[in-house]
């Protein structure tokens, strides 16, 4: 039986979840993987919540919608952290950005993840790259898709940012390994 | 070709253009708004015409014209949006314009919200207009499927000369999935437009009526309609999926998106023992019958987003009410895939 993953990414508009869910989205198909992306969409204010379900699996996917029972449960603000982390599976994993978020996951079985995505992003004087550090604990921790898939040419980074965005690779890639770094403090 | 990921909606449009629509018209609304936002940047670049329309009512109109020249054409709206255009649909009909309606519903009634709904499920079968007509419509539950509907539905509207409509939900619309532009479609021998079209008479009246005055020929045409068109497009325009249903007990039956989330049920259900599987019209109308004639269904559970409003049509086709069951969410609602298995498993141990 091939494995599935049913993630829910979420966090203020600005923080790049919709991004990071598309990431490992093209990365999941061009591995051959079955793979969806469904953004939350309503009446949401400048600065409100934003939220993406995506799925990556080894079978072909049935619901797209990822809103209960989440496998990998990615919160970047408090807002999220209390909205989406009782919804987290019961062998789940979450995803914390400890930076912006004090809570702790108090949930038997339920697996988390501190990442301090704000603090390591302003060590590497760039804080738009959040969505990219806790893509890089994400991958190092589950091994959705391989790094190589979003970075090579053609892949993930350039269908999500543009070609011409390719020259932010390389300070990309390093935010994608300091986000290991510190998932594996966890591992 | 290699699969491309697009959102459900863009994939419509990049579709039409495909299947080598000409003509677009459109007012925008959410949550279909990247369909004409797509046809706008791209319609014109494939040698098409696009319009934003000043209103829905105009859109629709303006298909009526495009189509009745002989142009390939579609509009696409959300539900309110659609509801606008009834009238216009009725004379598509009549006047026999082949044209393809897209319809990516949310919640209503009136404005509703913008979120997914199924709620426009009478209004798709049963139609707004005036008088006696059907057209075919198409429920995708993939963007593989709403790409290769939309294919169909200019065929069919060719071939039949009829309105034909793709319904979808905001789900659809907005998510993003893998994608093959190069999956073939049924092609159909489709005589040439220059035979009816307006432009082509070359001295012989064609005419396209919407107005008609005289009664016996009134209802000869609406009797040929049925005879011609509505008889054969229920011979061989149904389209459905069985989907564990071999050894299956229980029946769920859904379309588009709500039979995604009864496909993760059934897995659920299965698991604890429970012979389900699911029943997915493809088409509405035509609505398939043949798949209700199982006799070890002991009940058909129709899983909506809405009150029920295909239960009318699954108690037809199966031909015992009591047998018909339903759970649904609506407004805008989408039902988990847990609050499926519980009202499944109530339904069940209720019966059982």
């Amino acid at each position: 039986m091939g494995k599935t993953f049913k993630i829910s990414c979420s966090g203020f508009g600005g923080q790049g979840v919709m991004a990071l869910g598309k990431l490992l989205v093209y990365a999941g198909m061009d591995e051959g993987k079955e793979v969806s992306w469904v953004p939350s969409y309503g009446p949401e204010m400048r600065g409100g919540t934003a939220n993406c379900s995506v799925i990556v699996s080894d079978e072909p996917i049935a619901s797209p919608v990822v809103d209960s029972n989440i496998g990998v449960n990615v919160v970047m603000n408090l807002p999220s952290f209390q909205k989406f982390v009782p919804k987290t599976a019961k062998d789940g994993v979450v995803f914390v950005n400890s930076s912006i978020i004090d809570e702790k996951v108090d949930i038997p079985g339920v697996k988390a993840y501190y990442i301090p995505v704000n603090d390591i992003a302003n060590e590497l004087g760039n804080p738009r790259m959040v969505n990219i550090i806790m893509l890089g604990a994400i991958v190092e921790a589950l091994k959705i898709v391989e790094v190589e898939s979003i970075f090579k040419e053609g892949g993930a980074f350039e269908h999500v940012f543009g070609a011409g965005k390719a020259k932010l690779i390389p300070a990309n890639k390093v935010a994608m390994e300091k986000g290991a770094e510190a998932a594996r403090k966890f591992m | 070709m290699a699969k491309v990921l697009m959102k459900g909606n863009e994939a419509t449009g990049r579709a039409a253009i495909q299947a080598g629509c000409t003509f677009f018209a459109g007012y925008p609304i959410t949550p279909q708004n990247e369909v004409p936002e797509y046809l706008s940047r791209e319609l014109p670049l494939a040698g098409g015409t696009f319009v934003q329309a000043e209103s829905e009512v105009a859109a629709i109109n303006m298909l009526y014209g495009a189509g009745g020249a002989g142009a390939r054409c579609m509009t696409s709206s959300s539900s309110p949006g659609i509801a606008l255009k009834q009238e216009g649909i009725g004379y598509c009909v009549f006047g026999e314009i082949p044209c393809v309606i897209n319809s990516v519903s949310r919640g209503g009634p009136a404005l509703g919200t913008i979120q997914p709904s199924q709620q426009d499920y009478n209004q798709a079968t049963r139609g707004g207009a005036n008088g006696d007509y059907h057209i075919p419509v198409l429920a995708p539950a993939t963007i593989q499927e709403a790409v290769d509907a939309v294919k169909e539905a200019f065929e069919i509207a060719d071939f039949y000369r009829t309105p034909v409509m793709v319904l979808q939900d905001g789900l659809i619309g907005q998510m993003m999935e893998p994608v093959d532009f190069d999956v073939p479609v049924k092609k159909r021998e489709i005589p040439p437009k220059s035979e009816w079209a307006l432009g082509y008479g070359n001295g012989k009246a064609h005419i396209i009526e919407g107005i008609v005055i005289d009664a016996p020929y009134c209802e000869k045409k609406n009797l040929r309609f049925f005879e011609e068109k509505y008889k054969v497009i229920e011979e061989n325009e149904v389209k459905y999926e069985e989907y564990m249903m071999d050894d299956a007990e229980y029946a769920f039956v859904a379309y588009g998106s709500t039979s995604r989330i009864c496909k993760t049920a059934i897995k659920v259900l299965r698991e604890k023992g429970i012979k389900i599987g699911l029943i997915r019209p493809q088409t509405l109308w035509p609505f398939p019958k043949k798949p209700f004639e199982n006799k070890n269904i002991k009940l058909f559970i129709d899983v909506e987003m809405n009150m029920g409003q295909m239960v009318p049509d699954v108690a037809l086709a199966c031909n015992d009410k009591n047998k018909v069951k339903f759970f649904g969410r609506c407004g805008g609602m989408i039902p988990s895939p847990e609050e499926v298995i519980e009202a499944a498993e109530k339904i069940i141990g209720g019966a059982e």
